[in-house]
């Protein structure tokens, strides 16, 4: 029963930047406690695909529904509770420069608990911040530095530690593992698998490594020119039989996509 | 005639766009204050900026009020030597300090220093998205960005505006003894014959509605900066420039309501 209704359904969901037409008409579906992996071209969305199911970007058209609820027409206040459920990596870490390291993983924790009621003291919420930032391949030692002394590795770990403290219902990663050597996007990559199996969330995230796709997803879909041009299991992303996915998951130069590009 | 229609539509334009930007600062001021009595409050937020607007902003603003007091104290006395009336000058230097020079003076020194970093703070948090992420962590960005701020700008200014007060009077007081050979008992009877409490006072409230003045333009402009290094430095200069018009103005506005009659 609870199998039926899709954790994020997303309908005819349209954005543009004046006459820049980014996304246009996306339907996506995405069961509780599965991992969908969207892949596409630099620039054609993604990003902002995520940012609109945040409500950071404002939706031109079309309906995105969380547990079932239109999240795009409830009151500001009820749509807040429903962010509160979703964890985000920003492509770019967005940590908080002006916080300390632990500040930064242990915020969300903090800010929960103060609305809350039951908020944990700062050496609680330091402690599991520490936690977090082993789980992420970071000594606990580097809590106490700034963001700005780490490197852009560290700062993604620090905004996936981040992300995940609140062991939220929903997550979103935007390019998780780049910037990170191999066997540390592994470790990455093993880590978002587990807060899917172990904590039953429900994940979206976006990459550009094929390798990392295959081990996160359960389920795959590529954005170009504004559509979902194809979904299906991320396990047959290399052999998806869809010329354009191909040509991608293979990084050829030749093939409808580039064909697209020059005309 | 097609140039007069450019011209009137330019004007249009012109006129749509400062409606446009009124009312947008119009709500996001009111959105800030709503915010004021909606828990929670950032009380960590709170201090550091009160801390950054009337502590470290001391220094600049207890050097302007004291030269500002004693250049009025020369400039009265080659005025008012031709006629005698040298007596008067020990009001003249307080009433001006008081009512306008500590207020204005102070304003914009802080306009200067804080109201640019503001923007330039909540404007980098903006291009690189960390405001974006306040909204994923449970946290309104007006609520803990915008609202402690404001209020610490509203308190902050008026206690600077004393300090500036009395060393304004200070300086006109060093200038007419030192220089120009005041008796110094004479000076001070004269200074509290001339000052009333309303002078202070309103001159208080002024700095009160310039310290909100200032923050708000900071936050806002900071807060609505977008592309980068470039708009951000974009965003501070507008936060000053504006600051700096919209105090002259209101000051202009409340002088005009409270000692007009
Ligand atoms: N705030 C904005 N204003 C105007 N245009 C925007 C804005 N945000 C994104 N865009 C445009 O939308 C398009 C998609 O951007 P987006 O960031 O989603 O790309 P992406 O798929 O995440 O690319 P990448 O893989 O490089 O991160 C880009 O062409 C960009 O120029
Ligand atoms: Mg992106």
């Amino acid at each position: 029963m609870i199998q039926s209704t899709p954790k994020i359904r997303i309908r005819g969901l349209c954005k543009a930047f004046g006459p820049k037409i980014v996304l246009d008409g996306i339907d996506l579906d995405v069961m509780p406690g599965t991992s969908m992996v969207i892949i596409g071209g630099s620039g054609s969305g993604k990003s902002v695909l995520l940012r609109c199911i945040l409500g950071l970007i404002p939706a031109d058209a079309g309906t995105i529904e969380i547990d079932g609820v239109n999240v795009l027409t409830l009151p500001p206040r009820r749509r807040e509770e429903v962010i509160e459920t979703i964890g985000m990596l920003f492509q770019n870490g967005a940590l908080f420069d002006s916080l300390s390291v632990w500040e930064n993983v242990a915020f969300g924790l903090l800010a929960a608990g103060r609305r809350h009621g039951r908020r944990p003291s700062r050496a609680e919420a330091r402690a599991t911040a520490g936690r977090m930032l082993e789980q992420v391949g970071l000594d606990p030692s580097v809590g106490a530095l700034s963001p700005a002394e780490l490197s852009g590795g560290m700062q993604k770990r620090v905004g996936l530690a981040r992300a995940i403290a609140g062991q939220p219902d929903i997550l979103f990663f935007d390019e998780p593992t780049t910037g990170l050597d191999p066997i540390m996007g592994a470790v990455i990559d093993g880590l978002i698998v587990d807060c899917v199996r172990k904590l039953g969330s429900t994940a979206i995230a976006i990459t550009h490594d094929m390798a990392s796709a295959q081990r996160i997803g359960d389920q795959a879909a590529m954005l170009y020119k504004g559509k979902l041009i194809w979904q299906g299991p991320a396990a047959s992303l290399l052999n998806s039989g869809n010329p354009m996915v191909d040509q991608f998951t293979h990084g050829r130069r030749e093939g409808p996509i580039s064909m697209e590009l020059r005309r | 005639m097609n140039a007069v229609l450019d011209f009137i539509a330019a004007l249009g334009r012109a006129a749509l766009n400062l409606v446009r930007t009124a009312g947008a600062l119009t709500l996001f001021g009111l959105t800030a204050l709503s915010h004021l009595v909606r828990p929670p409050f950032y009380w960590r937020i709170f201090f550091g900026a009160l801390i950054e607007i009337g502590f470290f902003s001391l220094p600049v603003v207890a050097l302007t009020a004291l030269f500002s007091g004693g250049v009025i104290a020369l400039q009265s006395y080659t005025g008012f030597a031709q006629y005698h009336a040298q007596g008067a000058i020990a009001g003249i230097v307080v009433l001006a300090v008081t009512r306008e020079l500590g207020p204005v003076m102070a304003g914009l020194m802080v306009a200067g220093r804080v109201g640019a970093a503001m923007a330039a703070e909540i404007g980098t948090m903006r291009v690189t998205d960390q405001i974006d992420a306040l909204t994923t962590l449970s946290t309104n960005p007006m609520k803990y960005l915008v609202t402690p701020r404001l209020l610490a700008g509203t308190i902050a200014l008026p206690c600077l505006v004393l300090v500036a007060d009395m060393l304004g009077v200070m300086g006109g007081f060093i200038v007419s003894v030192v220089k120009l050979d005041f008796s110094a008992p004479a000076y001070i009877a004269a200074t509290f014959a001339a000052v009333k409490t309303i002078d202070v006072t309103v001159g208080l409230a002024k700095a009160a509605v310039f310290g909100f003045l200032i923050t708000l333009m900071g936050c806002y402009h900071g807060y609505t900066s977008r592309g980068g290094a470039q708009g951000v430095g974009s965003a501070t200069t507008a936060a000053v420039v504006a600051a700096s018009i919209l105090l002259l103005a209101s000051d202009y506005l409340l002088t005009d309501v409270f000692f007009s009659q």
